[in-house]
């Protein structure tokens, strides 16, 4: 603010933001040492007896408040001013630099991710081999695409209708439960089980919906994540029909409609029936584009639906309830449809991952996946596919490449194990994000029903037909 | 009658605790309108600093009394956790302030998973025993009350008190009652309205850790993953009790404690859990702001 209103007095500033800074870096090494002094500084662990004994990391704590300090430092004397400095001269030039004219690429975005998709199993295969694609095509492809459609499926809920929905993982866990039961129990088949799935899971979406119809914000909230850990519980401790915490194994894989399968003994085995060398990499494969058959069911059911009254009176309700009841829309219908059909993609995703996974058990449902999935969404920009998916690919695959970051090990040592810092930075990763970019990567919650630009309907624009 | 009086015993001093986490969860949702989804790792850690503090008396100064000790222990935990969530807020959620109602949710529940982590991180994923503080048991009637038990639920009424006369008879709480009622109003009569939600953050905590290090000294064992289940349940029973009611927040506490130990003794600890939340959704079916709740009259 002082800067804009006496920008003379710029160059004299320059020793007292040194001074600042010092004194700010200075205070944060304090409250740092203060955070970490126990945590970071005393390392407790058990010896041969068993006993909790504990030691002094003096080193460890030194780095830790000299980073803060450092940090804070920098970020006062150097980057933010800089900032300031870019901002002012930005808003001197008095031109924003929005230009309508997006690139080729921002105009066939779509188009090219498709492709892009599409093709990536075969080039997959090609850069590393048959065996070598499992890992790209596996742990990045279809991980990454699960989330996308688990968080398309949330975002109807929350992105569309308003409503929080701290449970979604219920629906999922209700999906890959009912697919793992009856296909175990019945035998039947992946392509009959995946709608079954879908219903079940959008049966519950309704009895979820049933009781917190009266509630709004973030009463919906606890109801919502208490009704996950409801459903976990009972996966956990009805052991008769889940098996408990052991899980449900050997869940028999999908097949390309009864054809080809991909059970190693079938006469009718997909690398068999080809001559091809067996490997499970075709399987994979094969599920990489079911799930991604699914997600543009998904996002074309989606756009379908938001152009629809029902998506339009989802908008509504999510903008303003009490203007949406007033106006005759019926909110119990609206409310109940929005958790049905959110509650039914989660399904089918559930349903995928038990087949994908040939095992489920409770721990894949904790509340941390719907944390997870809701963090997508809200990062993704509540409302915009593109934005979720983009969310998704960074969340998702930037925690997953940390699995696969070997040569940190030769920086750290060999004790070092990045998997464990995975969650971690994902945590930091939904807070960095969110404080720079808090609507979102793309930020667009505009309803679909907008009147964009005030029209002046005045009488010579009805004379010439424009009204 | 001997079994179920002891059974409210039991339920009483586990509500006590998650009484004194509901308060933070209510004391903020009441003044800035978020859930902090990270408070129940600011339980965490505060029963991790009690933990260490623990370690650190008894290897210092071997045979200290056991009342000192475990009021280190908690002035310690206290300090630290509110330290903590001072930090916390600075960071994630005032940034986010004026920014739209599901940010700070998000960089809450980010918090949260960075905090439990942070400490698997630092202090190992393992289960962290301790030999036993305090282990004598009285029988009064038939009934058994442990010491802890009694230390639990004196600690948590002494709090209370403290707690309640800051609220209701300081500048201080008078200014939290202000902010949490209209923070631009309060703003515009010369309250330091980020300084007041910086110390209700700071109260909370302090609260929490409290609540921390008699979970500590009543299991006997910390682990990281701790934050989550007892965060839960006194979150849940802020929303029972009516959120933002503190009140509320305390027999919301109490609630839960004595469903969980009833239904554990009567029914099946398996499902003591589920009991809670299914309690929790059919009590706000009927009374959708809680029990202690004020009705929410909506202005258009």
């Amino acid at each position: 603010m002082a800067n804009i209103s006496s920008p003379v007095s710029e160059p004299h500033a320059e020793p007292s933001v040194m001074a600042r800074a010092l004194k700010e870096g200075f205070f944060a090494g304090l409250v740092s040492l203060g955070l970490f002094c126990l945590f970071v500084g005393v390392e407790t662990y058990q010896n041969i007896n068993n006993e909790l004994v504990w030691r002094m990391r003096w080193g460890l704590l030194a780095v830790f408040v000299g980073v803060a300090a450092v940090g804070r430092f920098v970020n006062v004397a150097f980057i933010r001013p800089a900032l300031d400095k870019r901002k002012l001269a930005k808003a001197k030039s008095g031109i924003l630099d929005v230009s309508e004219d997006k690139g080729f690429f921002h105009r066939h975005f779509l188009k090219i991710a498709l492709i892009a998709l599409l093709i990536y199993p075969p080039v997959s295969v090609m850069l590393r081999g048959v065996q070598g694609s499992l890992l790209l095509v596996d742990n990045f492809g279809i991980q990454i695409l699960i989330y996308v459609m688990l968080a398309w499926g949330l975002n109807i809920v929350v992105g569309l209708a308003g409503l929080l929905d701290l449970g979604y993982v219920a629906f999922y866990a209700v999906g890959a439960y009912s697919y793992a039961l009856l296909s175990t129990h019945f035998g039947l088949s992946f392509w009959v089980l995946l709608p079954l799935a879908g219903i079940f899971a959008a049966l519950w979406g309704i009895v979820l919906g049933f009781p917190v119809l009266r509630l709004r914000g973030d009463y919906l909230a606890i109801v919502t994540l208490a009704f996950g850990e409801i459903i976990r519980l009972v996966l956990i401790n009805w052991t008769e029909v889940t098996k408990g915490t052991f899980g449900i194994s050997g869940i028999a894989k999908a097949s390309i409609f009864g054809i080809w399968s991909f059970d190693v003994g079938s006469p009718s085995n997909f690398a068999k029936s080809f001559g091809l060398p067996m490997s499970s990499a075709y399987y994979k494969i094969f599920l990489f584009y079911v799930i991604l058959l699914l997600c543009m069911l998904t996002a074309y059911v989606t756009i379908r639906l938001r152009r629809m009254p029902i998506g339009r009176a989802w908008e509504a309700l999510r903008e303003d309830e009490i203007a949406c009841r007033s106006l005759g829309i019926n909110t119990v219908t609206t409310k109940l449809t929005a958790f049905a059909t959110g509650a039914m993609f989660g399904g089918f995703a559930g349903s995928f991952f038990a087949a994908r996974q040939g095992f489920v058990s409770p721990e894949s449902f904790v509340f941390i996946e719907s944390a997870v999935i809701l963090a997508i969404v809200v990062l993704g920009g509540m409302g915009s596919l593109t934005g979720i998916a983009i969310a998704a690919v960074v969340m998702v695959g930037g925690t997953e490449l940390l699995r696969e970051m070997n040569f940190l090990k030769v920086v750290f040592g060999p004790d070092f194990t990045p998997e464990l810092y995975r969650m971690l930075i994902f945590g930091l990763a939904m807070v960095v994000v969110m404080l720079f970019k808090p609507r979102g990567f793309v930020g667009s919650r505009a309803p679909s029903a907008f009147l964009h630009k005030a029209k002046n309907v005045s009488g010579s624009f009805t004379k010439e037909g424009h009204g | 009658m001997v079994y179920f009086v002891q059974q409210l015993v039991n339920g009483l001093t586990l509500g006590s605790i998650y009484g004194m986490i509901a308060i933070g969860y209510t004391m903020v949702y009441g003044i800035i309108g978020m859930i902090n989804f990270a408070h129940g790792d600011i339980f965490m850690l505060g029963s991790f600093a009690a933990l260490i503090v623990f370690l650190i008396l008894t290897t210092l100064f071997a045979g200290i009394p056991v009342v000192l000790a475990l009021l280190v222990m908690m002035i310690v935990a206290m300090l630290l956790a509110g330290l903590w969530n001072w930090t916390i807020e600075r960071i994630a959620y005032r940034p986010l302030r004026g920014s739209f109602r599901l940010a700070p949710l998000i960089t809450a529940i980010g918090m949260s998973i960075a905090l439990s982590n942070f400490i698997q991180v630092v202090q190992g994923p393992r289960n962290k025993p301790i030999p036993p503080l305090v282990n004598s048991n009285y029988q009064v009637l038939g009934i058994s009350i442990s010491l802890k038990q009694i230390v639990i639920i004196v600690v948590t009424a002494v709090l209370l008190t403290i707690f309640w006369y800051i609220v209701n008879k300081t500048p201080l709480g008078r200014a939290q009652r202000a902010t949490e009622q209209d923070r631009k109003m309060a703003a515009l009569l010369g309250i330091d309205v980020d300084r007041t939600i910086s110390i209700t953050f700071i109260m909370g905590a302090a609260l929490a850790a409290v609540a921390g290090t008699m979970y500590l000294m009543y299991y006997g064992v910390a682990v990281f993953t701790d934050g989550f289940i007892p965060g839960v349940k006194a979150f849940t029973a802020a929303v029972l009790g009516g959120i933002g009611s503190l009140p509320g927040a305390v027999l919301g506490g109490i609630l839960i404690g004595l469903i969980e130990s009833l239904w554990s003794a009567y029914f099946s600890i398996a499902y003591k859990d589920v009991a809670t939340f299914v309690i929790l959704a059919v009590v706000l079916i009927f009374k959708p702001t809680g029990i202690l709740g004020r009705p929410e009259v909506e202005k258009v």
